[in-house]
């Protein structure tokens, strides 16, 4: 190698092409390692194409045959063969809706409590408990959801809602309240959210660096002050990735809210309401589905959950995108 | 002292067990810059700090004696420290502007303390950024994001933001030593301009540094006060054999 830099001023070319040869041919094992680091990076974007083919081939014929109705219509019959998935997809949208909007401002606190005000000793433990509400096995919510929470909110929140604040005449919260409901698949999903949208804000905001901090303090700012103007507007972007995360977990979840929604196929105003989502959708008629086009049409719901979660991640990461590229104002 | 604007008494401090400040006695001068020279881990910077009492955040931190902005103990039982933080500026080594518009960055102070807006607000953006020598560098773009500026741009205007609190002291942690001549000169030049406004306190390690611009000079080791004197007497004549080996080299 030492000859092929010494004569690279009389011969360049050739010395070049020699020395990049017994380059590439003394590592092999380089080679190797990129061949395969490569096949492992380019399996997990195939994974996805392969999974999105073969949904949507196996649920062709249901679309084909109900065409846009399948998304905006209400009526699920299989014995007629009509499949309209409306009221599932709303169900999925609303529920994931409610559990972000209870969960995020709940997420959030316990975050800057657990980053910025907690003591030190109490941190990890609380932690610690937060996280393991992520660990709790979806069933066991849905059993609790059956058990506490719906008869919770069936005689207490409701009760609350309609008389003490006299909501029961606005559609949110009219009509008879059995118990299971749009709103109480929503409240469950926010606790299965909230671990995952708290435990990466609490990481962004333990991320933000000290000298933001001294900046706001040095200016005056109170501790409040200096978490709601120099940290969490540095966190924005990572915060938001949490929130979509949890989102993430709504959308898809399945045992949980299967046992507390009421599953019923109608769209309704009324949180009170039962509903239905499309994965409840799926896992309850999987099993029986016998003909060809019910299995069809359960795929094609299985297809738009999967556009729809497509849809919404990259929502996500267009906004932490924006909100990462600077502010605009 | 006529004209004292901080000045410390017997003043020592800890972090938790390791004591970093040993019966510190200094006064400040109004009008002045006053530059505290020394080797790392000195305690020059505690002491900066412990002025507007940023180590208040530190765990385990504690001190004893005294600090007086305007003849009153910073660290008394009803001094309010968001007050203090108002009244004594502080910049930082390393460049902090918020994510946020240069206008926001320089208006924050303001907003949060004095609740000043529309019109007013402009005026001390305007006023604060002049005053930093930036205003005619950025005045076509004040709602660009400040983190656009250049390294030396976004230093000065970390001063700009400190003064638009109107402060009557400005505290400054090693500024410059980040900044390349060229931003270091602009840097230097700003504060010998304000001194004609405000106490200037100034951290550094570069001796050619403290030399130009400052009025005082201090020097601390191992958390004493060593020396304290006008700069021209401490660099020419030093009182302390330690002063003299280490503005001749000798250590640190």
């Amino acid at each position: 190698m030492g000859d092929a830099i010494a004569s690279s001023g009389t011969s360049g070319g050739f010395a070049r092409g020699r020395r990049v040869a017994s380059l590439a041919g003394a590592a092999p094992g380089d080679r190797v390692y990129r061949v395969v680091i490569t096949a492992f990076a380019l399996m997990i974007p195939a994974l996805l194409l392969l999974i999105a083919v073969a949904i949507g081939v196996a649920a062709w014929p249901a679309l084909s045959a109900a065409g846009l109705s399948f998304i905006t219509s209400s009526e699920w019959n299989v014995q007629a063969g009509k499949f309209g998935a409306a009221p599932a997809i709303y169900g999925t949208l609303v529920s994931s809706f409610i559990a972000l909007v209870l969960a995020t401002p709940l997420a959030l606190g316990v975050a800057i409590f657990l980053s910025e005000i907690a003591p030190k000793w109490l941190r990890q433990p609380v932690a610690f408990l937060v996280d393991l509400l992520a660990a709790i096995p979806s069933v066991v919510y849905g059993l609790w959801g059956i058990f506490f929470l719906v008869p919770m909110l069936r005689d207490h929140v409701v009760p609350f809602f309609r008389d003490t604040l006299h909501l029961g005449n606005t559609p949110l919260f009219s009509g008879p309240a059995y118990g299971p409901s749009m709103l109480a698949a929503g409240v469950i999903l926010a606790i299965m959210a909230l671990p995952y949208i708290s435990a990466v804000t609490r990481e962004v905001l333990i991320a933000v660096p000290r000298s933001q901090r001294d900046a706001a303090l040095a200016l005056g700012a109170t501790k409040w002050e200096m978490i709601w103007d120099a940290v969490i507007p540095y966190a924005r972007s990572g915060i938001i990735g949490g929130v979509i995360l949890g989102l993430g977990r709504a959308l898809g979840e399945t045992m949980a809210v299967t046992m507390v929604i009421g599953n019923r196929p109608e769209i309704s105003a009324s949180l009170l309401a039962p509903g239905y989502t499309m994965a409840s959708l799926i896992a309850n008629e999987f099993t029986e589905a016998t003909s060809d086009l019910h299995l069809s049409a359960l795929m094609a719901v299985g297809a738009v959950l999967f556009v729809i979660t497509l849809i919404v991640n990259g929502m996500a990461r267009w906004l932490v995108w924006r909100v990462a590229s600077g502010p605009k104002s | 002292m006529i004209g004292s604007a901080v000045a410390a008494r017997d003043f020592s401090f800890w972090y938790g067990k390791k004591q970093a400040l040993h019966g510190v006695n200094i006064t400040v001068s109004s009008r002045s810059i006053t530059a505290l020279i020394g080797p790392s881990g000195c305690g020059k910077s505690t002491f900066l700090r412990s002025i507007n009492r940023m180590n208040d955040t530190i765990p385990g931190a504690r001190h004893e004696g005294s600090v007086l902005l305007g003849g009153k103990d910073v660290y008394a039982p009803d001094m309010d420290v968001v007050h203090l933080r108002h009244r004594v500026g502080m910049v930082f080594q390393r460049w902090n502007p918020f994510p946020k518009s240069i206008y926001d960055n320089v208006a924050y102070g303001p907003r949060i303390n004095v609740g000043l807006r529309g019109r007013e607000l402009d005026d001390v953006v305007e006023r604060s950024l002049r005053r930093a020598a930036l205003w005619d560098e950025v005045k076509d773009r004040l709602r660009q994001s400040a983190l656009g500026l250049s390294g030396g741009q976004q230093q000065r205007l970390c001063i700009a933001r400190a003064l638009a609190n109107q402060p009557e002291v400005l505290l400054l942690d090693e500024p410059a030593s980040a900044l390349d001549p060229g931003a270091t000169q602009k840097i230097e030049e700003l504060l010998v301009e304000l001194k004609s406004e405000l106490a200037i306190v100034i951290v550094t390690h570069n001796l050619q540094q403290a030399g130009r611009v400052s009025d005082y000079t201090a020097f601390f080791y191992l958390g004493r006060l060593v020396e304290c004197d006008a700069t021209g007497q401490l660099f020419t004549a030093p009182r302390e054999q330690q002063t003299e080996a280490y503005i001749t080299g000798r250590f640190g």
